[in-house]
């Protein structure tokens, strides 16, 4: 029918009855990068949810010299504190709408009844949230960092330490943001949830960031932080597919 | 397998203290479209989404080509569309985009079907425009485009005219005509009744608070 409401010609049977094949054609890798794509079309066309995080870590990281002091001697041993600090709130700042839109507005329930895997849906939105939040940040976290005191030398260190730890963020994350889908301003009650849970995270990532400010090898804290990144993969994206469910209840 | 044939046996459901549905009995089958009437708050919605499994019933079950759907959800999943009573489309997106990425998760689509679709529910002026620019109705339109180009044979649908204009109402039944033609299935929670043109296939069951 067309806006002048003449009909047009019905298209074709909209299923074929024979069959009972009616699964989707599309396999959960293709529906997961589709969802990915979807995310970040939708991030880059509302600026503004995209900046908040940058802009606070931003701000955390330059008052700080404001408040303590703004010599380098002083700043360096505290940086790779307030640098992950920063980092920590920053990520989570986004966090409370992770699922939040879609659920207002009946995509997860759309996601939930395709068919398909929730769990790769939700694992594609998390990888969304960490392209738009957690990567930026690793790419902003050394610049912070030399207006701290790290020498050039660090910023590889310092990139790949956030890198790594912030990927475990969003994972842990998400299982917090998709627990508190049905909570009316969920923030406070989010962050209770997630920060104890985000504490290994804060130290390797910190302790990390440390010895590559100070020059030292900075492999084994990087590796656990790796390792709870990868135990994050394992078991987030279910655990938030099942929190999820419960909450689309 | 067996025939589409949806089916729910005394099924009850509390939402805290109130008991919600209480023993309720239908069967839905190819060719048939079931409207759900009664008041607000008597449970259509909730009979809705307890029969395409996103809420579970304390008792009864729910069952589709004779199997409980609970047994494999994937598989029951596959076979419906839901459409509740928001259209499930983001506002910075245009229509055209939203059926992308929506339809994309649960099978491939060509850009053909899209404007096919679109086509049919009047979308052609307004299918490259930003959904927060569309009204309600035009949004409803584009959900519906949405709902045919899943393919699937159970149609379960909320207040599926709400918002629409007379001829969008008379395409809702046109598209459930067609759908129950071609032997789907449709269970349907309406306030008003539809406006099928071929009656045949068109059942009424009230829900009501005792």
């Amino acid at each position: 029918m067309t806006d002048s409401g003449t009909m047009m010609p019905p298209v074709r049977p909209a299923f074929d009855s024979a069959s009972d094949a009616t699964h989707p054609a599309v396999t959960a890798l293709a529906a997961a990068r589709l969802v990915l794509a979807r995310d970040l079309k939708l991030a880059f066309r509302k600026r503004s949810q995209l900046v908040q995080p940058l802009a606070f870590f931003a701000i955390v990281t330059t008052l700080f010299p404001l408040g303590v002091s703004p010599e380098l001697s002083r700043l360096r041993p505290m940086a790779a504190g307030v640098l992950w600090a920063a980092a920590l709130l920053a990520s989570l700042l986004a966090l409370e709408m992770l699922f939040r839109d879609d659920a207002q507005d009946g995509t997860l329930e759309q996601y939930a009844l395709s068919g398909g895997s929730l769990t790769w849906l939700l694992a594609a939105k998390t990888a969304a949230h960490w392209l738009l939040t957690g990567l930026p940040l690793a790419l902003m976290a050394p610049l912070a960092g030399i207006a701290l005191g790290a020498p050039n030398g660090a910023v590889p260190g310092i990139v790949v330490s956030v890198a790594v730890g912030t990927v475990a963020l969003s994972l842990i994350g998400s299982i917090g943001a998709a627990l508190t889908l049905g909570i009316r301003r969920s923030g406070a009650l989010l962050s209770l949830l997630t920060l104890p849970l985000d504490i290994p995270v804060l130290i390797f990532g910190a302790r990390a960031t440390e010895l590559a400010i100070g020059g030292e090898a900075y492999g084994v804290p990087l590796q656990l932080l790796a390792a709870v990144a990868v135990l994050g993969l394992t078991l987030a994206p279910l655990a938030a597919a099942a929190a999820v469910r419960i909450n689309l209840e | 397998m067996s025939e589409f044939c949806l089916k729910g046996e005394n099924v009850h459901l509390w939402r805290g203290d109130h008991h919600v549905l209480r023993g309720v009995r239908f069967q839905v089958g190819a060719g048939e479209c079931l409207q759900l009437t009664g008041a607000n708050g008597t449970g259509k919605t909730t009979l809705l989404r307890t029969a395409c499994g996103l809420a579970y019933p304390e008792g009864g079950e729910i069952t589709w080509r004779g199997q409980n759907i609970r047994e494999d959800m994937r598989a029951f999943h596959a076979q419906l569309a839901y459409l509740g009573h928001e259209p499930p489309l983001k506002s910075e997106l245009t229509a055209r985009e939203n059926l992308h990425y929506w339809i994309g998760v649960r099978r491939r689509l060509e850009g053909r079907e899209l404007d096919q679709a679109l086509e049919r529910v009047g979308g052609n002026q307004w299918a490259d425009r930003p959904v927060r620019t569309l009204s309600a109705g035009q949004k409803r339109r584009a959900a519906l485009a949405g709902l045919t180009l899943m393919r699937v044979p159970l149609w379960l649908l909320d207040e599926p005219t709400t918002n629409l204009d007379a001829e969008g109402q008379k395409l809702v039944g046109t598209l459930i005509d067609e759908h129950v033609q071609a032997g789907g299935v449709a269970l349907a929670a309406v306030h008003h009744e539809l406006a099928v043109s071929r009656p045949n296939g068109l059942r009424r069951m009230e829900l009501t608070f005792d």
